[in-house]
């Protein structure tokens, strides 16, 4: 995995509440059994109309936030389906990074797991960000999560909290099954008392 | 100290609780379907690992699969080969799958309880967030991503962060014609849909205690949709009832050892929860959601909302009403229907299916509107039909398929045309949930029958069934 230590990137901000998984990749883009090539489809259906034209209007269309890294949203993002596939874009796309007030639990869990961080702040820092990501042209944050904080060029500056462990992968950029395969022993253990059931083993 | 039913099965599955790292939880059912499951086997082939515990791992496909007679080629290329790839992945790693030819194949969450492989007080996993439903058996189950599947398919084990507890208390009796759908409708419209973010969920009280199986993996399938975890049900007779006899249940002795331990999963009295939350079942009527997430319901006596006042949420309300394209204030059953979508790991099961069929029988379809019945599973299909359900629903004009997760969010054939308007028994109503600019209302399996044959939204409390 990729580790995150400190990154300064371009805000785009989609300024909306509960934005689920289902628009940050539709799921007729779902069949590939690859990890790769979803950027493409990120927020295939708020990006382009159904023949293929790009709305001008969607934030990710519009020349100033190409390029962008960190993304700012409302509250609740990534709710709904579990896949994984909506961070595999989110990443593919370029972003190494989610702002928001709130993250639905199933997909931040996804973004660790891909060194992509969810930064969880207050909702008027959220509100703010995403203020001056659409005022100021080319407008940039640093993310340092060695420091757990975020700031501009223009004296904003907020602080964040993340699970140590969480944290600590990410810094590192861990492969997580290493890490619990080196309790071998203790599943091994567990797995003495508590056996398959006998009606699972036909 | 006294537990929480969560709190019995957490602690019950600890491997390790290594300093500074996430505990380290031990699972006991790994259900895999073909969508979320290739690149975790590609992680493991790349690696050299194999499935640690294959008799603890079931698959099936459920997502792709087309609803048409078995045997119809899939013409999708791409979903052809994401369904080859699940069968080569378990055959290569020693899987048991249940393939789209088994006539034990269907929807991931309705096959697990039907074959006995769910049973109370397991840990589950599947990369499907709705695997929330097997917590009505007492389970502790939770939607994970395809990392985390290559994780448990290597391990048997995630390292976990414990979630906090939510106790919903649900007081007094469902009314006639409010269903488990309505009860879980109403809990995500009261909390919202990031209300118990964080939280394991226990469904306690009456109105609970009161629900068949079907109704409480209905209620505990929908968890998610109020940013849940996972939801849980303590298990009792109706349960043991329901598991007995099963395929890959206990039986004998075991059995007997087991209902035991099960007995004894029940919150202990005086047990704390993080957050406990108040419903009385006697304000809840039969819900229908009119926005672009399931936290947007009204009882069917309702109108649709008015704008809130100008501010932060007015965008996204006018967004959501021009989506669904409806105007505040119209009365829920002025509404009119295209399609009508009867299925889903919420609502396809035999229960769900009879109350369907007892509301078709002897009426005609609307003209003009597509309705269609998909059964969960095979066995739930043909037991359907040995009691003559898909003649009822044939009769009064609906299409009855194969079984598979189909319309709930249209991977495979099934989908709504732009500006459809769908009455659906599935869980989701996200914008293009359905088919791209479709349009999802949420509902009982009672009430979309009765919006199929009126053309529109109507109360089931009035219905005069034949």
């Amino acid at each position: 995995m990729q580790p995150f230590r400190k990154h300064k990137g371009k805000v785009a901000p989609l300024y909306r509440a509960n934005i689920d998984t289902d628009q940050i990749i539709p799921k007729q883009f779902l069949k590939r059994i690859e990890k790769t090539g979803f950027g493409q489809f990120l927020f295939n259906d708020w990006r382009r109309s159904a023949e293929g034209v790009a709305d001008p209007s969607f934030v990710l269309n519009q020349p100033q936030y190409s390029g962008a890294s960190i993304l700012v949203a409302a509250k609740n993002f990534g709710c709904g389906s579990s896949r994984e596939h909506a961070v595999w874009a989110l990443s593919d796309f370029g972003f190494r990074a989610v702002i928001a007030p709130s993250f639905a639990d199933i997909f931040a869990n996804n973004c660790i797991k891909n060194g992509v961080l969810t930064v969880v702040l207050k909702e008027n820092e959220t509100e703010e960000i995403a203020r001056r990501a659409s005022e100021t042209r080319d407008y940039k944050l640093t993310i340092d999560l060695e420091q757990c904080s975020v700031w501009d060029d223009q004296g904003l500056t907020a602080g964040f909290k993340i699970d140590e462990f969480t944290r600590h992968c990410l810094l590192e950029g861990l492969d997580d099954i290493g890490l619990t395969l080196q309790h071998q022993a203790e599943i091994s253990a567990y797995e003495a008392g508590h056996p398959v059931p006998a009606a699972w083993k036909s | 100290m006294p537990k929480t039913l969560f709190e019995k099965v957490w602690d019950e599955h600890l491997v390790a609780t290594p300093e500074g790292q996430s505990p380290l939880l031990y699972i006991d059912l790994h259900l895999v379907h073909e969508v979320t499951s290739p690149q975790a086997f590609d992680g493991l082939r790349a690696a050299g690992r194999k499935v640690r515990e294959t008799k603890r791992t079931i698959a099936t496909v459920d997502h792709n699969v087309p609803t048409e007679p078995r045997g119809t080629p899939i013409l999708d290329p791409i979903a052809k080969r994401q369904i080859e790839a699940l069968q080569q992945n378990c055959r290569e790693f020693g899987v048991r799958l249940y393939d789209i030819d088994s006539p034990e194949q269907g929807i991931v969450h309705v096959i697990g309880p039907e074959l006995g492989f769910t049973q109370p007080g397991i840990t589950i996993v599947c990369g499907d967030s709705h695997t929330s439903t097997h917590g009505a058996f007492g389970a502790l189950a939770f939607g994970i991503g395809t990392s985390e599947v290559e994780h448990v398919l290597a391990t048997q084990c995630l390292p976990q962060r414990k979630p906090k507890t939510m106790l919903i208390n649900v007081k007094g009796k469902l009314g006639e014609g409010v269903t488990a759908k309505d009860l879980v409708l109403g809990i995500i419209g009261k909390i919202g849909t990031d209300g118990a973010t964080g939280h394991v969920i226990e469904y306690a009280g009456e109105a609970v205690r009161a629900l068949s199986m079907e109704g409480r993996m209905t209620v505990c399938n929908m968890s998610i949709e109020a940013g849940a975890r996972a939801g849980m049900i303590a298990p009792d007779e109706t349960t043991f009832a329901y598991v007995k006899g099963r395929r890959f249940a206990p039986t004998g002795k075991d059995w007997d050892a087991a209902v035991e331990r099960w007995r004894s999963l029940a919150s202990d009295p005086g047990a704390q929860y993080d957050t406990v939350v108040e419903i009385n079942a006697s304000d809840l009527a039969p819900f229908v959601t009119w926005g672009t997430n399931p936290g947007m319901v009204v009882p069917i006596t309702g109108r649709v909302p008015d704008l809130p006042p100008n501010g932060a949420d007015r965008p996204n309300a006018e967004r959501m009403l021009e989506y669904m394209g409806l105007k505040p204030g119209t009365p829920m059953q002025e509404i009119l229907v295209d399609r009508v979508f009867i299925g889903s790991c919420t609502n396809s099961r035999l229960e769900d299916l009879r109350a369907a069929a007892r509301v078709a029988k002897g009426y005609k379809v609307a003209s003009g509107i597509r309705a269609m019945v998909v059964p969960g599973s095979q066995k739930i299909k043909q037991a359907a039909e040995q009691e003559g359900l898909d003649k009822i629903f044939q009769q009064a004009g609906f299409e009855w398929r194969e079984s598979g997760c189909s319309m709930c969010l249209g991977m495979n054939p099934d989908i709504l045309s732009p500006g459809e308007r769908c009455a659906s028994t599935s869980n989701r109503n996200f914008e293009g949930r359905q088919g791209r600019g479709g349009r999802t209302h949420l509902l009982s399996p009672m009430m979309a029958a009765a919006a199929a044959i009126e053309g529109h939204f109507t109360d089931i409390r009035n219905w005069r069934f034949n």
